[in-house]
């Protein structure tokens, strides 16, 4: 191991370079203590962005050597090649300011698939009764661990082809509430999901379930939303 | 941000499988009219396509025969794991149907060669 590392930013917004950084390598050391090492005694203007720091709040995620990431826990001994790193903002997002990027029309996609629950009990009434075995709350807890980090949208090509496309993490939040069974606006979410930019535009890359830093699933989730929006077409309740 | 050319975060089987599949369907496409005009050879007499199908003794043919071949397999085998995908029960991208993707494509080629060798 090399003492030093060398780390290559991106700076800027679209229109950006490279910059180089000597940083010294320390045991157990994450990609997200580079990028702060170089914040704090290096260049103090770098924007980057990054809460928890333990991987449950999905901010912190950037391209480490061209492939997405949590920086927060990768390891640099694990993504280092030799001693450089190149750390840039996510692909498929606009970027705001060297690493940080707009998430906004990423979220806004998650309100277009439809990713809201929408019951119809008040509190008034008793809980539902949803049995952990059935097929439903399985499917569902197959996707619901997302956090909405924007790995699994950064990594997914259709994205990149067709910038309208919902992406897997918005289908995949459509896709665990299409399996609640307490959730009222199947009919209105299976039409949101089913046009020219949902489900059917997934070229089955597989990506998205590639980088997952979850190990969840969205190409398997998008899956059943075909399977849905298939039968639901055939029945005419579309 | 991904630069033009940069293929790192597209390193892996599924993204391999997708691309031979994508190819193979696009090589496929692009021989299905030359098939149709060979048959269609047929139409203006007897021996318009038996010159045709003499014309397709040369070794080119014969290799780009083999190749559709080998096409075939990848195209059908990486359909199949589509489906499997979309339809079937259980979860994952199946790499188990991409390694098998591969090896039918292999095998494919080798028993046309030896069929051709022979």
């Amino acid at each position: 191991m090399d003492a030093l590392l060398k780390v290559r930013v991106w700076r800027g917004a679209r229109d950006g370079a490279f910059s180089l950084y000597d940083v010294p390598r320390q045991e157990s050391q994450t990609v997200l203590d580079v990028v702060t090492h170089i914040q704090r005694h290096l260049e103090p203007t770098l924007s980057y962005r990054y809460a928890c720091r333990v991987g449950m709040c999905g901010s912190c995620a950037m391209t480490v050597n061209g492939r997405p990431r949590w920086t927060c826990r990768t390891h640099v001994a694990k993504v280092a090649d030799g001693d450089t790193l190149e750390i840039a903002p996510l692909a498929n997002l606009p970027v705001i300011k060297d690493l940080a990027t707009d998430m906004s029309e990423f979220f806004d996609k998650w309100a277009r698939a439809r990713g809201q629950f929408q019951g119809s009990a008040t509190r008034h009434e008793p809980f539902a009764t949803v049995s952990p075995e059935s097929a439903e709350r399985q499917a569902a807890n197959a996707g619901i661990e997302c956090i909405g980090c924007g790995v699994c949208y950064a990594s997914c090509d259709v994205v990149e082809w067709r910038p309208e496309f919902l992406g897997p993490a918005a289908l995949n939040r459509a896709w665990t509430l299409a399996n609640d069974v307490r959730d009222v606006a199947q009919r209105e979410r299976l039409r949101a999901v089913a046009g020219d930019v949902g489900c059917h535009a997934c070229h089955t890359q597989g990506s998205c379930t590639e980088r997952c830093p979850k190990q969840l699933q969205p190409t398997v989730s998008i899956a059943g939303l075909k399977r849905l929006a298939g039968r639901a077409a055939i029945r005419g309740k579309l | 941000m991904r630069r033009p050319g940069d293929f790192r975060a597209r390193q892996h089987p599924a993204y391999w499988a997708f691309l031979a599949h994508r190819l193979s369907g696009l090589g496929l496409a692009l021989f299905l009219p030359v098939h149709f005009w060979a048959l269609g050879q047929a139409l203006t007499g007897a021996d318009a396509l038996e010159d045709f199908l003499r014309a397709t003794d040369q070794p080119l043919f014969k290799f780009a025969e083999w190749g559709l071949v080998v096409l075939l397999g990848l195209h059908m085998m990486g359909g199949v794991r589509l489906l499997l995908i979309e339809f079937g029960s259980g979860t994952g991208l199946r790499k188990n149907w991409i390694a098998g993707t591969a090896g039918v494509g292999v095998v494919a080629g080798l028993a046309f060669a030896l069929a051709l060798a022979r």
